[in-house]
């Protein structure tokens, strides 16, 4: 799974920052047909973490109503240089993590 | 990534909408989106406001629709927004996405690209730190439904 990533390298003190990140994913849903008439099982990234030092700051709890290549945007308040670790899970088990440390002051 | 429907299979598809939606076997109603929406909130009072929900109101591609969703608190230890749930009403699954904020998050908000059914109300409801619940609901109107080249 490729993923981009968008979180600014430095932040002020206090500052709320901007994370996006485009993961390249299927997203299939199960409820579409494939070429030989069966349905195509069902594999969405349904979980999808931001921790930040080590904490979670943000969660989301996905269902197949998000896109193919899934984009998520969201903010955290930056409050000390520490990593930010993007952390995801697909229903085949598959789990994937990028990390961008955020240097602040 | 799946074809664009030509203008000819997106006529029949409307044509046939209706119909294909009644012989679905799964396929979320406004009663079940309800069903999902009172689950979430536990039967709770829901006020409307608070909540800023983002999505065009007239869509072109069902298969990747902007939305974004905010919510006003000011995101301290003692009040923050802990959850936002968006539902639909007319996809297979009334649930969409839910966000969980954190104070740490500094601003409940959020934005992804969503699949939509065919032209809808979107929900949105948020549950506060305190426990209250407040909503937004936004129609849209869908030109090519986001199941249909199937």
């Amino acid at each position: 799974m490729v993923a981009m990533v968008n979180i600014p390298e430095t932040a002020a003190p206090g500052e709320i920052v901007e994370v996006k990140i485009l993961i390249s994913h299927p997203m299939e849903t199960g409820f579409r047909t494939g070429a030989d008439g069966k349905l195509v099982p069902r594999n969405i990234i349904h979980d999808f973490r931001c921790l930040y030092g080590g904490t979670e700051v943000f969660r989301a709890e996905i269902f197949p109503a998000i896109a193919a290549n899934p984009f998520l945007g969201f903010f955290l308040r930056a409050v000390e240089t520490a990593e930010v670790e993007l952390l995801w899970t697909d229903e085949t088990g598959e789990e994937h993590s990028e990390r961008r440390t955020l240097t602040v002051g | 990534m799946t074809p664009r429907p030509t203008r000819r299979t997106a006529m029949a598809l409307v044509l046939a909408g209706p119909l294909a939606l009644r012989l679905s076997p799964a396929s979320a109603t406004p009663d079940t989106m309800r069903a999902a929406l009172d689950a979430f909130t536990g039967g709770a009072a829901v006020t409307e406001g608070r909540v800023t929900l983002n999505v065009p109101l007239l869509v072109e591609n069902g298969n990747a629709v902007p939305l974004k969703v905010s919510v006003e608190s000011p995101m301290t230890e003692d009040e923050f927004v802990e959850e936002v749930a968006i539902f639909n009403e007319l996809n297979p699954l009334p649930d969409v996405i839910r966000f969980r904020f954190t104070p740490a998050s500094g601003r409940a908000a959020a934005e992804t690209r969503i699949r939509l059914n065919g032209s809808q109300n979107v929900h949105a409801i948020a549950r506060m730190s305190d426990g209250s619940l407040w909503s937004a609901v936004t129609d849209v109107i869908v030109t090519a439904p986001a199941c249909a080249e199937t």
